[in-house]
């Protein structure tokens, strides 16, 4: 019988939670004798002390290999249908390229929102919360037409549409304008608001041209009146019975502001606007969070060590640093091993006017100077005393 | 062998006219290489002070001949200075952040202490740049009124005078620079990140030129006997001439004009022969019309210098051949043939203990005409370091001179390590030691099995072989690079090693259901098996005759006293499992080493999954599972060879009714996206949110065939049974899946580019056989045809469009992953776990606290998890977890 006294052993041994875990599920409710369970904890400790890591591991080459040498194998095809047949997401080689390069913008942002309790549970409160996040131009509140004789754009808005995403006529109008005027950066206008025969009436200051009147109305129809800019589309999907809104476009820092949306679950596939809004810790997971999901997508095992020491190597100095000439590689202490992977004259010009000093502690140093590498048996500093 | 030096630091810095000058061995003047008895001119490109590179000829500055002479420095006087084109910048922001009249930088001490306290918090940038100066201003420290300095690419630099409201540009010489440059106070270089010890900024501009020894521009000597100068030196030559005539234009009081174009010409010349590829600069070309590849070409690039040379060496003691297979070697072994073992050497040094065995060797030669033979030396080295070949009539003289202190090269022989290795190398798994067995033939030969971690296979690859050439080489291959230390890949913590292909085909046809064998069937299948006495008969037949169940015969090379449970990669995960009575046998369970139930296939044996092989790895160490891996593997052969497997054009066969289904399945499919397209086009298409109604109906379209070429497989599939080997090897995991054969038997099914149908072409159609606007199946690609059927004319070619954009995206993806690699390897390989367990750079820097947070090594702990706890409550309870 699996006894008290048992758990008790497991829960205090000196074993990693995970495993302690493993342990309590798998023995719970067994049958086994007293030999076995000893047997049993024995050789998990053995196999716990065989399992650690050796000093001088060249930890960093294996890493690289792990995650390269599957490179191979993915696919090139850059759009997949991720869960959502409606939502377009980058995956396989270009994904990974796309994280190790730390790029700015992801080229297909995403964002998946996870809604408070009071809002998750039902399709139109959570409808409610997408009309606070996805983008509406005007066009989509009612008919716009262009006056040509009076040289207005008129816009006609629907009272059921304004009924249906919960917004007034008058916050339309103002953010329509202030929009225009900030974000277009088109200033020459006026508007009215007939609030009776619900119509916003637009003028051009200039009454010559019609290239203005038309110009205005292009914008006056594109022009975002609700929701946030960045994100085009929100798709709200029933998921594990809970309903979850996936977006077209990212950004965190104004969806978090969206009343019902939950911050602690929301995320985004766009690493560096995390790092900007959450800090260095949030975008050191999300690196690996992205990374593992788009080699597992592929059908490819690779252990998170792995992945979290590429990780905590491109998050070392407190911003996402690219794996490449313009992060790590270019930055690193030894001009030979800068000169060795790119650029390699500039890398040596520079360096004799700094007059730098090359330590030649790192693994291509020595490679070119031809001596021993500083990992694994090349480090060891043990020589044996010959006896005489 | 003397103990090696280490190379403590290199430093950096710039060369100064006077270290030039001091260092060079000889003032060049002549532009001329050799005279007309082939003899080098005195102070010519080709002095013989420089270094000699002609065999017999000695260096006149360390008397030593060419193998011996390193080679020495010259120098060229310059009639004026030139700019050094590498530092163009350099010099651009230094004359702009410097006075032009006293040199100080231009700004008040106050100024300084304020940028420079901004720049300190900023990390990295903390030196002045040349955004921190003001434009337009007066000196601080003399009150010049500063002049805006322009810059031409690619070395001409000017002055701006404003001058009654025009702009006049006044050009600076480089000896105008250089004048300005030495103003400059060291303490203000300190401030531009400048170390005015090593690197004063008026030495980038060139007074002097330093030639380069012979040794490093060898001339060669064409089979015409005529001399072909390298690169370097025709530069060399043009420089020297221009600086000749320039000299002589000067002294002889020639016109500012012609002085400017001399200086200029000279100012190219020089540009070119450091860098030919500077923008804005025409490069210098060779005679035949192929630009000069001067000092920094060189340097750059995948063959440059640093890439191709220093980081990439050329190794001795290696062999490259075909490799080909052969189940019967171990795993850790590698065929090799006989003219290659008689070709590469291992170095014995001769002691009092092995001299007898030493001259036994000697005494064979290097003669060996068959395997039979035993090996033999090539080479015997004398402790003066004399290099002595074998052969013809000398074996008995040196044999008799064998004494301890000599050193012999012998043969390669059964047993010796080397290290196998098959490009590209994309993890350590690549290269991998193994024990030769020298044989006949002419290509490298190794076990099936081994090859998932090099990726290879047979169609033609090649692979090298390295021969590991002291001791402690040879320990560190044996110890850390064998086969069987790296059966676990550190990538995913499981076995990478395995059966492949007929091993799994093999294995599963052995175990699958219940089989009885008789005494010499056991004795056949287990021939190559070390094993003292058969089990207990499982069962005897009425007659007598004792029977063996296949189990049994699989178990015999199991370990004793394994225990694990799991199910086979023929489940097909039902919704209530029947465990041990399983109607596809597919629950193995092994209790004590004893395959009670279940099928051995990929999942039990194969390379990356290996359940079994796992376990043993786990519980008996790497040398036991690398053993059941050469037991499995001639195992399985010989199971496949009982029965014999073969697969043909026959087996894609379907009965009547079956094509029947077909055809009704898909004409069904057919009308049904007819009957979508009809929706569409009357406009009663609902699309999806977010989707216009083409794409919508596309995707419908894309669902509707998928699923109808599904089913036509599955038609297929319920006609031939485990009997197809189509059918067993996909169901074993050996090869191909079920997928495949819907292909070969049922229907192709749709071709797409990007994920969708077909839609490039002619005028509104993919293909002049279809209407304009038509959107249905087959003229956008749908093959309603199998393989076997064979595909008309425009399927066919819907199928290659299909498969160019498979071909495009490999050629494409091998040149990505490469540098995606090649930059990850970059930025990490200088990591390594410390004696603490915290992971830090070579230069002392903490990455991770601990390694992996958890301290785990990837390829021992199991698939992630530290401790296998599931795989070792299952061996002490015998029961699933």
């Amino acid at each position: 019988m699996f006894t008290d006294e048992m758990r008790r052993e497991i829960e205090e041994a000196q074993l990693p939670e995970l495993t302690r875990q493993q342990l309590l599920s798998a023995l719970e409710g067994k049958e086994m004798t007293n030999e076995q369970f000893r047997q049993i904890m024995d050789r998990v400790h053995a196999e716990f002390r065989s399992t650690r890591i050796e000093p001088l591991e060249a930890v960093g080459v294996i890493a690289a290999q792990s995650i390269g040498e599957p490179g191979t194998q993915m696919t090139m095809r850059t759009f997949h249908y991720a869960g959502v047949a409606e939502i377009n997401v980058t995956l396989g080689l270009p994904r990974l390229i796309e994280i190790m390069d730390a790029r700015k913008e992801p080229s297909t942002p995403t964002m998946t929102i996870y809604l408070s309790p009071e809002y998750n549970n039902d399709r139109d409160r959570a409808r409610m919360v997408s009309w606070q996040i996805e983008a509406a131009p005007l066009h989509e509140f009612g008919d716009i037409t262009t006056d040509m004789e009076s040289m207005q754009v008129l816009v006609h808005v629907n009272e059921a549409v304004l009924a249906k995403r919960k917004i007034s006529m008058d916050v339309i109008a103002e953010t329509a304008q202030k929009k225009i005027r900030e974000r277009r950066h088109y200033r020459d206008f006026d508007a009215e608001v007939n609030a009776g025969e619900h119509v916003v009436v637009f003028t051009p200051k200039d009454q010559e041209k019609y290239q203005n009147l038309f110009q205005l109305a292009e914008h006056v129809r594109n022009v975002i009146v609700q929701g946030i800019d960045d994100i085009e589309r929100v798709v709200v999907r029933k998921e594990s019975g809970e309903y979850i809104l996936y977006t077209e476009g990212s950004n965190l820092k104004d969806v978090f502001e969206v009343a019902g949306v939950d911050t602690t679950r929301t995320r985004t596939n766009n690493i560096s606007e995390i790092a900007q809004v959450l800090g260095i810790e949030a975008a050191r997971n999300a690196i690996m969070a992205e990374a593992l999901s788009t080699l597992g997508e592929q059908g490819i095992k690779v252990d998170v060590r792995h992945i979290m020491l590429v990780a905590d190597m491109m998050c070392m100095d407190g911003e996402v640093k690219q794996i490449g000439r313009h992060g790590i590689a270019g930055e690193k202490e030894s001009v030979l091993s800068r000169a060795a992977f790119e650029v390699t004259v500039n890398h040596l010009l520079d360096a004799a006017v700094a007059n730098e000093v090359d330590e030649l502690n790192g693994v291509t140093e020595n490679v070119i100077v031809g001596q021993p590498i500083q990992l694994g048996t090349g480090d060891v500093k043990l020589i044996a005393k010959p006896r005489t | 062998m003397p103990s090696p030096k280490r190379i403590g630091k290199i430093k950096f810095g710039l060369l100064s006219p006077k270290e030039i000058r001091t260092m060079s061995v000889r003032k060049i003047i002549w532009a001329d290489t050799y005279d007309d008895d082939g003899f080098p001119y005195p102070q010519g490109l080709m002095d013989l002070a420089l270094g000699v590179i002609d065999p017999g000829l000695r260096c006149k500055t360390c008397d030593q001949k060419a193998a011996d002479c390193p080679g020495h420095f010259g120098h060229i006087e310059l009639a004026k200075p030139v700019i050094h084109v590498g530092y163009t910048r350099l010099i651009r922001k230094l004359l702009r952040v410097t006075c032009r009249a006293c040199g100080r930088l231009l700004l008040s001490p106050d100024e300084i202490q304020k940028v420079s306290i901004i720049a300190e918090d900023e990390l990295g940038g903390d030196f002045l740049t040349e955004k921190d100066i003001k434009k337009e201003r007066s000196c601080p420290h003399c009150g010049e009124q500063q002049l805006k300095v322009n810059f031409e690419k690619p070395t001409t630099f000017s002055e701006v005078l404003l001058e009654d409201g025009k702009k006049n540009e006044h050009k600076l010489t480089p000896a105008d620079i250089r004048a300005r440059l030495e103003r400059i106070p060291d303490s203000d270089l300190r401030l531009l990140g400048i170390n005015p010890d090593v690197a004063r900024p008026e030495w980038t501009i060139l007074t002097v030129l330093p030639v380069p020894p012979v040794t490093m521009r060898p001339s060669i000597i064409l089979e015409n006997g005529q001399r072909s100068e390298d690169d370097l030196t025709h530069k060399l030559v043009d420089i020297i001439r221009i600086n000749q005539r320039f000299k002589e234009n000067q002294d002889a009081g020639a016109p500012q004009l012609i002085i400017e174009d001399l200086w200029e010409l000279l100012q190219y010349h020089v540009t070119t022969y450091l860098d030919n590829e500077v923008a804005g600069c025409p490069p210098a070309r060779h005679r035949s019309g192929r630009p000069l590849k001067t000092l920094s070409q060189r340097l750059k690039g995948k063959d440059g210098r640093f890439r191709g040379s220093l980081s990439g060496k050329r190794v001795n003691f290696s062999a490259r051949t075909v490799i080909s297979p052969n189940p019967n070697l171990s795993v850790t072994e590698v065929g090799v043939p006989l003219s290659i073992a008689v070709e590469m050497t291992v170095p014995v040094r001769v002691t009092s203990h092995n001299l007898e065995e030493m001259r036994a060797l000697v005494l064979r030669g290097p003669e060996r005409r068959s395997l039979k033979d035993p090996c033999g030396a090539n080479y015997v080295i004398r402790p003066d370091n004399r290099r002595l070949r074998l052969g013809g009539d000398n074996l008995e003289t040196i044999a008799e001179s064998l004494e301890p202190g000599y050193t012999v090269e012998r043969q390669l022989r059964d047993g010796d390590i080397v290290l196998f290795n098959r490009q590209p190398s994309l993890h350590r798994m690549s290269i991998m030691a193994h024990r030769i067995k020298v044989m006949d033939g002419k290509t490298f030969r190794l076990n099936p099995a081994v090859c998932p971690p090099y990726n290879a296979d047979f169609d033609g690859d090649e692979m090298n072989l390295h021969v590991p050439q002291t001791e402690e080489a040879r320990a560190e291959a044996a110890i850390l690079v064998a086969v069987q230390e790296n059966i676990l890949s550190p990538r995913f913590g499981g076995p990478i090693i395995g059966g492949i292909h007929d091993h799994i085909s093999g294995i599963f046809m052995l175990t699958h259901d219940l089989r009885w064998f008789t005494k010499s069937e056991v004795i056949y299948l287990l021939k190559f098996f070390d094993f003292d006495h058969l089990p207990e008969p499982g069962r005897t037949e009425e007659d007598g005759t004792p029977k063996w169940s296949n189990k049994q015969v699989f178990s015999m090379i199991l370990p004793d006293g394994l225990n694990m449970v799991f199910r086979a990669s023929s489940c097909i995960n039902c919704d209530e499992c029947r465990y041990t009575d399983c109607e596809r046998d597919a629950f193995v369970r092994i209790i004590d080493g004893q395959l009670q139930t279940g099928t051995v296939d990929k999942k039990s044996i194969g390379a990356f999954d290996g359940a079994i092989l796992n376990r043993i790895i786990r519980q008996y160490g790497m040398d036991r599972a690398s053993r059941f891996i050469d037991d499995l593997t001639r195992l399985s052969i010989r199971g496949i060879m009982i029965d014999g497997f073969s697969f043909g054009i026959d087996d894609e066969d379907l009965s009547k009714t079956e094509y029947g289904q077909i055809d009704d399945e898909l004409s069904k499919a057919k009308d049904d996206v007819d009957r979508r397209i009809r929706i569409f086009q009357e406009g009663q298409l609902e699309p999806m949110p977010g989707r216009t109604p083409e794409e919508t109906l596309e995707m419908q379209i894309m669902q509707v065939l998928g699923k109808a070429r599904d089913r036509t497989g599955e038609i297929a599939g319920r006609h031939l049974g485990l009997g197809n080997s189509a059918v067993l090897m996909a169901v074993s995991g050996a090869r191909g899946s079920m997928l495949n054969l819907t292909q070969m038997a049922g229907c192709i099914g749709q071709q797409s580019v990007r994920g969708e149908r077909i839609m490039r072409g002619y005028e509104e159609r993919t293909l002049p056989h279809f209407q304009r606007g038509d959107r249905g199946a087959d003229s956008h690609g749908f093959i309603l045809h199998s393989y076997k059927g064979g595909l008309n004319p425009t399927e066919f070619f819907f199928h290659a469009i299909g498969g160019r954009e498979g071909l495009v995206d490999t050629a494409v993806r091998t040149s990505q992953s490469g540098y995606l690699q090649r930059r990850l390897i970059n930025a990490l390989q200088d990591l390594k776990v410390a004696y603490d367990g915290t992971v830090r750079t070579t230069m002392g820097r903490i990455i991770q606290f601990e390694y992996g947070e958890d301290g785990t090594d990837p390829m021992k702990g199991s698939f992630g998890d530290p401790v296998d706890v599931k795989g070792l409550v299952e061996s002490v309870l015998k029961e699933e977890v």
